[in-house]
């Protein structure tokens, strides 16, 4: 064991000194390395960015809420059989909130309902338009986390009257008060006037999926009033706005449970007969997910795969170099082996050599890496970029395997040498 | 010059034991017999020379000798163990504790200074560090190089060099020397003075094997050896000078 150690150490000296002496060569052959290890690291912080977005506009849905719409959460073959089903109705919050109270020991919470229209806003000389606005009720803080940078919610009250208030999100606010606060201001919602109680907490966006940052809430009742969803037939005359039910379960352990009960409230909602199909869907975040998630997979395992790839070129290089090392010094290693040197400790010489480089090249490529992420998240404030401690060791492990993988061949060889050979050769 | 032949010492108990080994190599469709059936014996503090011209198989013997290759057939017994039998990791450490080789060419590592390169067979025999440096400087020191330990090769003469190499077969107390042409690449004083250390050495108590084609360095032994066509053809005690040049020739 301690005769191991040394031979490590040796081996480590010997590296250290065929490295500086082969300056030029070290760090030609180690900017593969490096240039694989920086393609890799870069694509691991963007999968851990596309995770860490997909995973934040996850929650905005909420691991315990179910989702009662018109169509499923997920692709379908038979749009037919959905296109034709009846709208899902605001008021059927209402009439589940009435049977959920009356049953024991259910597992439903609250129902929710909530209608959504594409809509512009104006303050001043200010206008956004597409603007997602919501009409919900009070009780949405209970399905949603809402996380107000000033101001607040509206309330039970406000939200029973159909009170004209309005609750932003951080961009809608960012464009239309750029250098003011929007609480108590007045906005125009097609010219309909509603004062800004609330401004959402920034968020961020990722790939598109939902994101409170780019809405504006009101109390459903208000909604109602102004806006009209029948109206809102587009060209082909399919329906531009919707209304869903969504319904906080008690328990998210029993979210099967919930789910059941969930669909025999809305079979007697819809007045179903047993042998009648749902002509509904209840969904819920899992079922989304599954969905993004083999796409999110097919991603993150093709770039890394290409960027591997130019790491696996890098391991050629020292491959290839490791081989040059033991051809100039066969008759180095036939002198080590008559003075006692065994298979194994020429074996790790090499092997050190290799693993050496590929650290050397590991370190720089990480360095680099960090740096260009700081850049990019300097640049694209949006883009989530993810530069963990995890990535480092990962890094770092798969340089030292790659030294090992792409040394090994050479360092066998080496280490097969016949002494004898080894020694007259010149 | 030191006459040799003065002093010879009491040789003590058996090193190396060979019976009737051969060496039969491959090359292309031929197979070329370099040892048709060598028998030796050589004893603790002998000091021997191997002549013989090229092609009569002196090199394939002193491969054999220092363990580096093993025979096709025939016994190989040192020290008592069975050499011919060894695997490449038990040669390793025969080579490693029991012999010490000088070579023509020197063989120092290029960028390690005198101080590393004698230690690199202590490394090899898992010795400590503050053992191996002690040992190392001493070795050094006995061939008068105490001076000169942190220089490289690059810094020392020719003959400090094989000084240097010498020291490195000495450091791990080894039961033979063996220096394959040690004077080769040296000029003849410097040679000479290699010879002088040899002598030192070998009165000193070690066992030294030399393998060379020079009969004036040949004749510092005080047993020669005279191989021919991969047969012993001479073994004789001493060195005279009318014979051996007549077999050398």
């Amino acid at each position: 064991m301690k005769r191991f150690l040394y031979e490590l150490e040796e081996s480590w000296r010997i590296a250290y000194a065929q490295m500086r002496s082969n300056m030029t060569r070290s760090i030609l052959t180690a900017l593969g390395v490096v240039i694989g290890i920086v393609a890799v690291t870069l694509m691991g912080t963007a999968i851990g960015g596309i995770q860490v977005g997909f995973d934040k506009s996850m929650a905005v849905l909420g691991d315990d809420v179910l989702y009662v719409t018109q169509w499923p959460w997920k692709p379908v073959d038979d749009w037919w059989n959905y296109r034709d089903r009846k709208k899902i109705q605001t008021e059927y919050a209402e009439t589940i909130n009435r049977i959920t109270a009356a049953t024991p020991n259910s597992n439903l919470m609250v129902a929710v309902p909530t209608s959504s229209l594409m809509r512009s806003i104006k303050y001043g000389g200010n206008q956004v338009e597409n603007v997602f606005t919501l009409g919900t009720t009070s009780d949405f803080t209970v399905t949603s986390t809402i996380d107000c940078k000033e101001g607040r919610f509206f309330n039970e009250i406000e939200s029973r009257s159909g009170a004209q208030v309005v609750v932003i999100g951080y961009d809608v606010a960012d464009a239309l008060f750029p250098s003011e606060s929007p609480i108590d201001k007045s906005v125009l919602i097609n010219g309909h006037v509603f004062k800004v109680i609330g401004v959402n907490a920034r968020q961020g966006t990722f790939l598109g999926l939902f994101s409170w940052d780019s809405m504006v809430a009101m109390p459903l009742a208000a909604f109602n009033k102004y806006f009209s969803l029948k109206n809102e037939l587009d060209a082909r005359g399919e329906n531009q706005g919707q209304s869903d039910v969504r319904v906080k379960v008690k328990d998210k352990t029993k979210l099967a449970e919930a789910k059941d009960e969930l669909t025999g409230i809305m079979r007697r909602v819809r007045g179903l007969p047993p042998e009648k199909k749902e002509d509904f869907s209840i969904n819920e975040q899992q079922a989304f997910k599954s969905t993004l998630d083999p796409v999110k997979n097919t991603i993150a395992i093709a770039g890394l795969f290409i960027t591997g790839l130019s790491l696996f070129v890098g391991a050629i290089g020292i491959m290839n170099i490791t081989f040059v090392s033991v051809k100039e010094r066969t008759k180095e290693i036939g002198t080590r082996k008559a003075l006692g040197a065994r298979r194994r400790t020429i074996l790790l010489q090499f092997l050190i050599e290799s693993t050496a480089l590929c650290l050397l090249g590991g370190f720089i490529g990480l360095a680099v890496a960090y740096f260009m992420c700081f850049g990019i998240g300097k640049a694209f404030p949006s883009f989530p970029i993810q530069f963990s401690f995890g990535l480092v060791i990962a890094s770092m492990i798969v340089s030292v395997l790659t030294g090992l993988i792409s040394g090994f061949a050479p360092a066998w060889s080496a280490s097969r040498l016949d002494p004898v050979t080894a020694l007259r050769y010149e | 010059m030191m006459d040799a032949r003065q002093s010879v010492r009491q040789p003590g108990p058996v090193v190396i034991d060979i019976e009737n080994i051969t060496k039969d190599y491959v090359m292309g469709e031929e197979i070329v017999r370099a040892l048709r059936g060598v028998s030796l014996q050589i004893r603790r503090n002998e000091y021997l020379a191997v002549m013989g011209p090229s092609g009569s198989g002196k090199s394939t013997l002193m491969n054999m000798l220092g363990c580096l290759d093993t025979p096709t057939s025939g016994r190989y017994e040192f020290n008592g163990r069975n050499v011919a039998e060894m695997d490449d990791d038990e040669l390793a450490a025969i080579r490693n504790r029991e012999i010490g080789f000088v070579f023509q060419t020197f063989n120092l590592l290029a960028r390690a200074t005198s101080l590393r390169n004698v230690e690199l067979p202590l490394i090899y025999a898992g010795m400590d560090p503050e053992t191996r440096v002690e040992r190392a400087t001493q070795a050094l020191t006995d061939v008068g190089l105490g001076d000169r330990i942190q220089h490289k090769p690059n810094e020392l003469s020719g003959g400090q060099r094989q000084r240097v190499a010498i020291a490195r077969a000495l450091v791990n107390d080894p039961s033979i020397i063996l220096a394959d042409e040690p004077t080769g690449n040296l000029d003849s004083k410097t040679g000479e003075e290699i010879m002088v250390l040899l002598e030192d050495l070998y009165q000193r108590g070690h066992t030294i094997i030399l393998v060379t084609h020079e009969r004036d360095i040949a004749a510092h032994a005080r047993r020669t050896i005279h191989l021919r066509d991969g047969i012993i053809e001479m073994d004789h005690a001493g060195f005279i000078p009318e014979l051996d040049a007549a077999v050398a020739s």
